[in-house]
This record gives structure tokens, C-alpha cells and sequence, in this order.
């Protein structure tokens, strides 16, 4: 259980302002998202609560206590990450990549005993992944090495997860499934959650709290209800008028649609109409 | 591993640790006998045969509270003692360092290219060694004479040069250090050149100490390298996983709880301390540091637990044999050893390479 209080919060590369006052907290047992546009600073906004990237401005405070004093090893026992796009060497089989989420739980001189060995084989069952444990990394395709490192978390065995798109490269069933896991851990073992998604019905069905970013500035915070309305969705991502509820829970969801003449009903009739004018296609249809 | 010994860890029954690395500890519980025994036939070969018993027999008298009344004339035991077995010892210590250093330096630059010898140790030892052959005068001080002290200090020199113009804040990006490297060490390697060519009759030892011998080892000299070799080894060693961590990439080590950048610098001041010790007597050989990691690699695996320590044991036991063929094969003239490790190493490892048909070994 550990309370995570983001205060003040500046970002920059060089002299490059990424993120300006990022103010929030997160409560044991509670799963917030950051949503915003490409390049909004919600990455970054990961990389600095890893302790990654040191802020220009304000702290970070896990149960009061400011990361910036708290050792590497320390921090890694409180805090996993799940990195975008994780860069993972190829000839390292899964499990092996797996057992590297024990690495801060280790001295020295220690080798992984039968219980890390255990808590590794749990979380690669958890996220089933189990199953092309001894395969090499080379050999994984984009979706399993995601659920890979979603696994190597759970060896980590942090009180407080962060994660950075871990949705990207899964197909629906996996999106299900990744994000359930991370909502039943979070529910019943009082962790907390920080996620950074693209994709935002995934984030208004999961997530009990948003913050929407826009150009390294909070736009709103708030329950999904109170976030993703069709105002906000203009004014960040300039898009109109495309929120609903949602049929079953009526938690909102945002459905696109395309311009004129594309993909849609109508425009695929009039372009069979105008074909079948020209003799392009024959009775088939 | 097996996972199938994992399973049951789960379920609540215990593992012995070790279980599910066993074939790579078995691997390194015989190429340490194979070292051993490697160190007796090199010490049994040469213009004198002696047979292994006799070997054995002289070995074990030296040792304290073995009592063996000696049958052997003087000669056989200062062929042994004084001249075989410090040369092997010596070549096994060398082949050791220069293949844990370049087993260090791969997996801390996370590059298959990486050798001891990148980021200019080699040519600053280089340089110290020359100038140390063009002094008109000789001096002796811990062990070390005149060439061997200005090797080791050049290679150590020459590194913190390196290390300091590649220094970011309190970061230091691998990239910028092996582009330093490269380029102070070809700045180096000109100089040496100029050296070579404007230095007369010593000519013949310049070139027999870049391409290294090991035909005047003796005991003073394993005594010197020794402990630099070993304490930068137990350092090593100490970290190797954290050096698999740092092969994901330096965001995710530090998220695991690695402190990166003390580790890069540890890793790289213990290579660079073992790489100097080995090359300052012998010379700047080359091959063993690229290709003895590479080989272990293709056949143990990328981890570094077994991948350190299996490269010290291959590393020595290569180091070995091919000073043997060194000195044997045209005797009595001796072939500079750095030829030798080419022409024997390369044909093998190619093999490897080919029958393992990996598409990516790193």
C-alpha cells in the first residue's frame, strides 16, 4: 500500500518545457490514466515518476517520501515499470527476461532461490505467457514480448505500478485480459496504478480516474464521466461530436467517424453504383 | 533450465537453486579441470619431453607436508618450475583477463563488436611500451621494468583520457566513449607507427611485443599481474546480474533497481585494470578478447553468470594451448603468439558460427 503525490511537477529536455505543474495523487487501491494527444508529455510524465529524467520543478512523493532520496534498489522494490516499446536483448529466453524482475529483491552475492523462481513462473502464468517461456526474445512477436515485461513487473512484486501504452501492440482479447489483471491486482492487493493509454474507451472502462494532458498542461482530472465529454475531446484532440454512452454500463465511449465518401454504408453504395455504371462489375454483386 | 522443476518450487515443495542451470555447471567444473590439466601437458611438451608422471611428481613435491623423495635430475626441475610452468601460468592468466575484459566490454557496450582493446587500451600500452623501448636508459619499481610500467600506465592513461572527454554531467553515454576511444586510440596508433618507423635496429622488439610473446615469462611477472587480475575479476564477476539487467536497455536497468551509471563505471575501471595488467608484460595480443566470449556465448548462452566465468576458464585454457603451439611449432624460433591466435581460433570459431546458424548470437 503506498500513495503516490505528484506535486508541482515541470519536465524539460534541455530547455525544452515538456510539462508544466503536473499536480495529482493516487491512493492505494486506485487505477489512474493519462490520456492526451501524441507527444502531450504522458511518457515523459512516466519516465520522471520512474526516476528516470530528474524534474526542473516541483516533487514526487511516495508516502511522503520524495523519490529523488530514495536508492535505486529501494525504489525498484516500490515502484515496476512497464516501458513503451521495451527494448529486450534477443537471445535472452522469456523466463530469463521474467527472473530479471527480481533482480532488486537480490543482494550482491544472491542467486534467485525457489521463491523467486515460483513468484517468476506465477506472473508468467498470470499474464500467460508460461507457455513460450523458454523461447528465445528474437523469436517473440510484438504482443508477446508486451506481455512479457507485463509479466516482469508482476515478478517485481511493486506496490505501485507504472505503465506506458502496455495495451499498444495487443489484440483485443490480450487488451482484456492485460488490463483485467492489472484491475484485479489493483483492487485486491491495494496496489496503486498509473497508466499512460492512447486508447481512450480502454481508459474510461478502466481507470477510476483521468487526467487529460494537452501539451504538457492538466486540461481536466476527474472520473471518466467527467473527463471524456465531447467539449474536452474538441478542445484536445479536435475532434467533434463523437462521445456516447456506453449501451451497456453508460460509461462514456468515443466511437469515430470517418469523413464523407470513405468506408461508410452510403459511400461504399455509391461507389458500386458509379462501377456498375461504367460495366466495371457485372451482376456478381 | 527446465521449467517442469520450476512447477513444483509453486506448488510449495523446495528446488535446490542451481538445479535448473545444471549443464552450465557442469560446464564450468570441467574447464576447470580441463585447466589444470591443459597447464600440465603444456608444462610436459617442448624440446625436452618430460613425461606427465614426472610432472606430477615435481608439482606435488613443491607442495608443503607432501613428502616425495626426488628421482629426477636438477635440469627436469628447473625446466619445469622455472620455465614451463610460469609460461603457462602466465599465458592462462592473460588468456583469462583479456577474454573476461572482452566479455565485460560487450555486454556493458551491448555491442558484438567489442573488444578489450576498444576504447584504447591497447594502443595506449602500445605507446607506453615504444617509448619505453626508445629510453635510453632502464628502471626497475614494483616489479615492473621500464616497458611493461610504461605499457600499463599508457593503457590506464590513455582510458581516463577516453573517460574524461566522453564524461556528460554525471552521465556517460556508451556511444560517445567508444567514439572517443576509436579515436584517440588511432590518434595513438599514428604516433606508434611514426615510433616503429624512426626506431633502427630495436625495430625487431617493438613489433615481437604488439604482436606479444610470452617466451621471457617468469615467475616475478605472473607475481605482478596476479592481483590485478584477480581483483578486477572478483569484481567483475560480483556484477554479472546486473550486467544481464543492463542488457535490456539503461531506462529499464535503472527501473529494476540498477544504479547504472556506478555500475558502467566499476565494470569499466575493473576491464581496464585487468586488460592493462595482462598486456603490459606479454604484449597486445589479439582475438582472445572478441572472439572467446563469443564462443562461450554461442555455446552456453547469453547469461552472465555463466558467460563471465565459463570466458575466464575458456579464455586461459586458449590462451594455453596456443602459446604451446607458439613455441613448438617451428622450433626452436618462436612465432609471435598474436599469429598463432588467429590461425587457430578463427577456423573453430567460424564453425561454431555456422553450426549454430543463429540469425542474431547477441
Amino acid at each position: 500500500m503506498i500513495k503516490l503525490e505528484v506535486q508541482n511537477l515541470g519536465l524539460a529536455y534541455g530547455r525544452n518545457v515538456v510539462m508544466r505543474d503536473l499536480t495529482f495523487q493516487v491512493m492505494p487501491g486506485e487505477m489512474v490514466g493519462l490520456i492526451g494527444p501524441n507527444g502531450s508529455g504522458k511518457s515523459t510524465a512516466i519516465k520522471a515518476l520512474s526516476r528516470v529524467i530528474p524534474p526542473y520543478s516541483g516533487r514526487i512523493l511516495l508516502d511522503g517520501k520524495n523519490i529523488s532520496k530514495i536508492p535505486r534498489g529501494d525504489l525498484a522494490r516500490l515502484l515496476g515499470v512497464v516501458p513503451q516499446m521495451p527494448l529486450l536483448p534477443s537471445t535472452f529466453t522469456a523466463f530469463e527476461i521474467v527472473l530479471m524482475g527480481r533482480n532488486p529483491h537480490l543482494g550482491l552475492l544472491q542467486y534467485e532461490g525457489a521463491r523467486d523462481l515460483a513468484i517468476t513462473w506465477q506472473a508468467m502464468e498470470r499474464t500467460a505467457t508460461h507457455s513460450f517461456a523458454k523461447r528465445r526474445i528474437g523469436e517473440l512477436s510484438g504482443g508477446e514480448i508486451q506481455r512479457i515485461v507485463i509479466a516482469r513487473v508482476l515478478a517485481q512484486e511493486p506496490k505501485l505500478i507504472l505503465l506506458d501504452e502496455p495495451t499498444a501492440n495487443l489484440d483485443i482479447s490480450h487488451q482484456v485480459q492485460i488490463l483485467g489483471l492489472i484491475r484485479n491486482l489493483c483492487l485486491k492487493n491495494s496496489l496503486t496504478v498509473v497508466i499512460a493509454l492512447h486508447d481512450l474507451n480502454l481508459a474510461s472502462q478502466y481507470c477510476d480516474r483521468l487526467i487529460l494532458i494537452n501539451s504538457g498542461q492538466v486540461h481536466a482530472q476527474g472520473t471518466p464521466r467527467e473527463v471524456i465529454n465531447p467539449r474536452n475531446i474538441k478542445e484536445v484532440y479536435g475532434v467533434e461530436g463523437c462521445v456516447y454512452a456506453h449501451p451497456v454500463n453508460g460509461l462514456p465511449a468515443v466511437l469515430l467517424e470517418a469523413g464523407s465518401g470513405k468506408h461508410t454504408k452510403s459511400g461504399e453504395a455509391a461507389t458500386i453504383r458509379s462501377l456498375k455504371h461504367k460495366g466495371a462489375i457485372n451482376g456478381g454483386i | 533450465m527446465t521449467l517442469n522443476q520450476i512447477k513444483p518450487a509453486f506448488m510449495g515443495q523446495s528446488v535446490p537453486t542451481a538445479l535448473h542451470r545444471r549443464s552450465r555447471v557442469y560446464a564450468i567444473l570441467a574447464l576447470l579441470i580441463a585447466s589444470g590439466g591443459v597447464v600440465a601437458f603444456a608444462t610436459a611438451v617442448g624440446s625436452v619431453e618430460i613425461p606427465f608422471v614426472t610432472i606430477w611428481r615435481v608439482l606435488l613435491s613443491q607442495l608443503p607436508l607432501v613428502d616425495i623423495t626426488p628421482t629426477w635430475p636438477s635440469t627436469i626441475e628447473t625446466i619445469i618450475l622455472e620455465i614451463r610452468l610460469p609460461r603457462a601460468i602466465l599465458a592462462g592468466l592473460v588468456g583469462a583477463a583479456l577474454a573476461l575484459a572482452g566479455a565485460t566490454y560487450q555486454g556493458l557496450f551491448r555491442n558484438p563488436l567489442a573488444d578489450p582493446y576498444l576504447i584504447g587500451v591497447a594502443q595506449g600500452a602500445a605507446l607506453g611500451a615504444v617509448v619505453g623501448f626508445l629510453l635510453p636508459f632502464d628502471w626497475h619499481g614494483m616489479g615492473f621494468g621500464i616497458v611493461p610500467m610504461l605499457a600499463f600506465a599508457g593503457a590506464l592513461f590513455s582510458v581516463a583520457i577516453v573517460y574524461s572527454l566522453a564524461r556528460v554531467g554525471k552521465t556517460l553515454p556508451v556511444t560517445t566513449l567508444i567514439l572517443a576511444g576509436v579515436a584517440l586510440g588511432a590518434l595513438w596508433g599514428s604516433i606508434v607507427s611514426y615510433l616503429i618507423i624512426t626506431s633502427g635496429e630495436r625495430i625487431h622488439g617493438i613489433i615481437f611485443w604488439l604482436m606479444g610473446s610470452f617466451s621471457l615469462s617468469q615467475w616475478s611477472e605472473v607475481k605482478v599481474v596476479l592481483p590485478y587480475v584477480v581483483v578486477g575479476m572478483v569484481i567483475i564477476l560480483l556484477y554479472s546480474r546486473s550486467l544481464n539487467v543492463m542488457q535490456l536497455d539503461e531506462e529499464q536497468a535503472q527501473q529494476l533497481g540498477i544504479n547504472v551509471e556506478k555500475v558502467k563505471l566499476i565494470l569499466l575501471a575493473a576491464a581496464t585494470l585487468i586488460t592493462a595488467a595482462a598486456v603490459c608484460f606479454v604484449g597486445t595480443i589479439g582475438f582472445v578478447g572478441i572472439i572467446i566470449p563469443h564462443a562461450v556465448r554461442l555455446i552456453w548462452g547469453p547469461d552472465h553468470r555463466f558467460l563471465l566465468p565459463l570466458s575466464v576458464l575458456t579464455g586461459a585454457v586458449f590462451l594455453i594451448l596456443v602459446d604451446l603451439v607458439a613455441r613448438t611449432v617451428l622450433a626452436p624460433t618462436e612465432v609471435p603468439i598474436g599469429v598463432i591466435t588467429a590461425i587457430c581460433g578463427a577456423p573453430f570459431f567460424l564453425y561454431l558460427l555456422r553450426r549454430k546458424k543463429r540469425a542474431v548470437f547477441f
